[in-house]
Parts: C-alpha cells; sequence; structure tokens
C-alpha cells in the first residue's frame, strides 16, 4: 500500500519508519497502561536508532568508498558507544565504563580481529562494518544483562554473600554463584538463537545474502559463522567480567559495596 | 596484666545520607574480658548491627578501631579475622545444598576438610544429630538457625557475634536456640558479643551490657547495675 504512495526509494523507507515507530509507540503506552512504565523512554529511543541508523548510512556511503582500514576507527568507536550504553545498566558498580569497554574489547574486538586474520570476515569495509557491528551489538546485550543480572542477584542475596564472607570466604568464592546465574542468564538469549537458527527464524544477513545474489547454502553457512561469534564474544566478554567484577563490588578490605 | 579479648576503642562509623554525614554508631568504647558474654542492647535504629559488622569487619569503622587480645585488628587479613570472629545473622541464610555442606562450608575456605565425625558431632551438639545428608531448604526456621550456629562453630571461633539470633523464631525455637547458644558459649569458654532488643535476654544470657542510642553508648556494665537504665 505504501508503495502506491511513496514512489522514490527514500521517501518509501521513510515512510516504513515512521509506521513501525507508531506501532512501537503504541505497544509502549499499552505497556505503560500495565503498569510498565515506557512510554517516555521507547519514543526517545526510536527517535534516537533512527537518527544513529541514518548517520551511519550516510557515513557508510562516503566510507565504502574507502580502504578496509577506515572500518576501524568506525568499529573502535561503536565499542566505546556500546560500553557506555552498558554502563547505564550497571552505574551503581563502580568504573562501569572501564569495565564494559575491556569486556567488549575482550570479546567483540578480539573475535572480530581474530576472525579477520582467519578470513574468516573478509577485510573489505563492506563485509567488516556489517559484520562488526552486529557482534559488538549482540556483545553489548549480552554484557548488560550479565551486568544487569548479577546486580539483581546482589540485591537478592547479600544476606548469603556476607554469609560466605563472615564464615571466611574469599570474595570471588562468595559471589560465585551468582557471577555464574548471571553468566547463564545473559547468554540465553545468544544460545537460543542457535538452537532456533533455521527453524524458528531465518536471521537477515542469510535473506540479504541469498537476494544479493549468494548460494543460499553458503548463506546458511554464514549466518551459523556470525551466530558463532556472537555467541564466543558474548561468553568472553562475561568470561572477562567474572573476573573483573568482584574487585569492583567490594572494597579492598573484602566488604560488599553493593547491598540489597 | 591480662589483656581484655576483645575491646573497641571509640568505634566510630559514618556514612554519607542524601549528601551529609550521619554517624550510624559513634565512640563506642568498652572492654571485654575472654570468655564473658556482652549483650549490645537498645531500641531498633541504635546502631547495634552496625556495630556487631565492624567487629568482624563486613563494615568499615570511619574511626576508631577494635583491639583482640591488645593487637589491632586492621592489619589482620579479613578473612583471618572472621574466621576468629564467628558471627550468626539474624536469618541463617543457609546455601543450597546439604547440612553437612553448609557445616563443612568455612573449614573448606581454608583447604580443611571436616570429617563426617567432626560434622556428626557439631549436628549432635546443636541437636540435628542425622540431619547431615538433608537439604538445607527443607529445614523450619528453629532448626535452620541451629545449623547457621553449628556452621558458624565449624570454623573454631574464639569470638562469636549474634546478631540478634532468636528475634526471627517463634516461642518455643527462641527458647530452644537461646539456652543452646548459652550453653555452647560456656561449654567452649567463648568470648560472646550478643545483640538483641530483648532487655529480659539479656538479663538472663550476659556478664556485661553496652545500652546504644541513636548510636550513641548511653551506658556499659553489668545487666543488673543497669537494670533501671535498661528498663527505662
Amino acid at each position: 500500500m505504501l508503495k502506491l504512495l511513496f514512489h522514490t526509494e527514500l521517501s518509501l523507507g521513510l515512510a516504513q519508519a515512521v509506521v513501525v515507530a507508531i506501532t512501537a509507540i503504541l505497544v509502549a503506552i499499552l505497556a505503560s497502561r500495565r503498569g510498565a512504565p515506557m512510554q517516555r523512554e521507547i519514543p526517545l529511543a526510536l527517535l534516537r536508532g533512527l537518527v544513529q541508523i541514518l548517520l551511519i548510512g550516510f557515513l557508510l556511503a562516503v566510507l565504502l568508498r574507502g580502504p578496509w582500514w577506515t572500518a576501524l576507527p568506525l568499529l573502535v568507536g561503536m565499542i566505546l558507544m556500546a560500553a557506555n550504553i552498558v554502563r547505564r545498566r550497571a552505574r551503581e558498580i563502580p568504573e562501569t565504563y572501564t569495565l564494559s569497554l575491556i569486556c567488549l574489547a575482550a570479546g567483540a574486538g578480539v573475535v572480530i580481529a581474530v576472525m579477520t586474520l582467519l578470513g574468516i570476515i573478509t577485510p573489505d569495509i563492506r563485509m567488516l562494518v556489517p559484520v562488526g557491528s552486529m557482534v559488538i551489538a549482540q556483545n553489548m546485550n549480552i554484557q548488560s544483562l550479565f551486568l544487569n543480572r548479577f546486580l539483581g542477584e546482589l540485591r537478592s542475596h547479600t544476606g548469603e554473600i556476607e554469609s560466605a564472607l563472615a564464615l571466611g570466604a574469599s570474595t570471588d568464592t562468595a559471589v560465585s554463584p551468582y557471577l555464574r546465574a548471571a553468566f547463564h542468564a545473559s547468554l540465553i538469549p545468544a544460545t537460543d538463537n542457535l538452537r532456533s537458527l533455521g527453524i524458528v527464524w531465518i536471521p537477515g544477513i542469510m535473506a540479504g545474502m541469498i537476494l544479493s545474489g549468494s548460494s543460499p547454502v553458503y548463506a546458511a553457512l554464514y549466518q551459523f559463522v556470525i551466530l558463532s561469534m556472537i555467541f564466543t564474544a558474548g561468553g568472553l566478554s562475561c568470561l572477562t567480567a567474572t573476573y573483573l567484577v568482584p574487585r569492583r563490588v567490594f572494597t579492598h578490605n573484602q566488604q560488599l559495596r553493593i547491598r540489597g | 596484666m591480662k589483656l581484655p579479648a576483645v575491646e573497641c576503642a571509640q568505634l566510630t562509623r559514618t556514612v554519607s545520607v542524601a549528601g551529609s554525614a550521619r554517624a550510624l554508631v559513634q565512640d563506642i568504647t568498652f572492654q571485654l574480658e575472654r570468655g564473658l558474654v556482652l549483650a549490645i542492647l537498645g531500641p531498633s535504629g541504635a546502631g547495634k548491627t552496625s556495630l556487631l559488622r565492624m567487629l568482624n569487619r563486613l563494615d568499615e569503622p570511619t574511626s576508631g578501631t577494635v583491639l583482640l587480645d591488645g593487637q589491632d585488628y586492621r592489619p589482620i587479613p579479613p578473612q583471618e579475622l572472621r574466621r576468629h570472629m564467628g558471627m550468626v545473622m539474624q536469618r541463617p541464610y543457609l546455601f543450597p545444598g546439604t547440612v553437612a555442606f553448609n557445616i563443612q562450608y568455612g573449614p573448606a575456605q581454608r583447604g580443611v576438610s571436616l570429617s563426617q565425625l567432626q560434622t556428626d558431632t557439631l549436628l549432635e551438639q546443636v541437636g540435628l544429630a542425622n540431619y547431615g545428608s538433608q537439604d538445607a531448604r527443607t529445614l523450619s526456621g528453629g532448626e535452620s538457625q541451629r545449623v547457621a550456629i553449628a556452621r558458624a562453630l565449624a570454623n573454631d571461633p574464639e569470638v562469636l557475634l549474634l546478631d540478634e539470633p532468636t528475634s526471627a523464631l517463634d516461642d518455643v525455637s527462641k527458647q530452644a536456640v537461646e539456652s543452646l547458644l548459652s550453653s555452647l558459649v560456656h561449654a567452649r569458654h567463648l568470648t560472646c558479643v550478643w545483640v538483641t532488643h530483648d532487655r529480659a535476654q539479656a538479663r538472663r544470657v550476659a556478664d556485661l551490657a553496652v545500652l546504644l542510642e541513636a548510636g550513641r553508648q548511653v551506658a556499659f556494665g553489668q545487666p543488673e547495675t543497669l537494670k533501671e537504665l535498661i528498663d527505662a
């Protein structure tokens, strides 16, 4: 129907964006009426997402003409921004930005670098930027889930953690069950994506590759590669966090900073 | 000269609330000799638990310190300090697993494996013989608190810190746990700091009492001599 009203690619794209944004806002209003206050957060997130993706679209239009290494500052910038978004989910943890940055670099950063060196990601800006951004974005979500869940566990198990400390446990031992719970919970979406691949959903990149002329079998294999990279990056970043987080939630005298 | 087992020297803890400093506990000073029981009394919010938590350094004093056998406790590594200062909290907070796992938890932290016999003996002492293999989640409140007591004793502490250990229990369990604690403390010659809001309990169990009000030490002495002040 929209195609009848909008004849250029740009105007059609804008119209499609407005329609889906309105749908999302309606859902946010309905959710707010059910007691989940989202009416402010969702429109802002939609607007922000639209502006950012348009900016990156324009930037890519320029960068795609350049050499492969122009992707590097873009990917580094994405990791810096992702760390800032993760920080907001766990403000109570001291130095969360540094923590998130190290974890994302250890996860998405290492995976993108190694996969590029191995030739799994072609060192071409057309490949590096979209694939790299997918890995970074999903890693960011996994990292946010990890820290958010861990904070929740800390608050609801303060008594158990301090009981363990009072019995002479180290800080690492006292929080290890809750780090494990956060680690497991944060990787559930990535694990379920791998588990349901091809059965429940056919991801966009596979559809895109088929549309651009790749063999469906290669497209399917590459989709699996990307989801595996996302899982690996998420796992690595959360694993790094399990080592770094205890130092931040306890004082140097092994006292819990964040209590329920 | 015999040094007191636990000595508080102007112990103070201040926290920042909405940008301004608030003293939870201020200038607490007392001496407690080995083998004696000290009750910390006071109304809700008087700073009883805050004081107790500083004794095993779950919280950090802002100023002042604690002396153990005459030695400042600050250079002692917290893990080692906490092993010597066993603590039983108001709620037992048992770990998931069996009762035996809970009993063996403390010694395991320093690489000591408590034998089956040692575990059974501790459980017997708290009146829970043959409970070792039971899932800790299936216990009643009174049973859980007994496990928490045995768990603290498994570390063989010299000082036992009790944070209102009977306040979350029903009347029957309350009396039983109080008697159990009193007998264990005397049998093991433990130095004990017992937080309670129950004045009658303080008179029953303690040799000495500290009375707190709004974080300040109002009185220190034998419960009987402080009777009028405590009852006021």
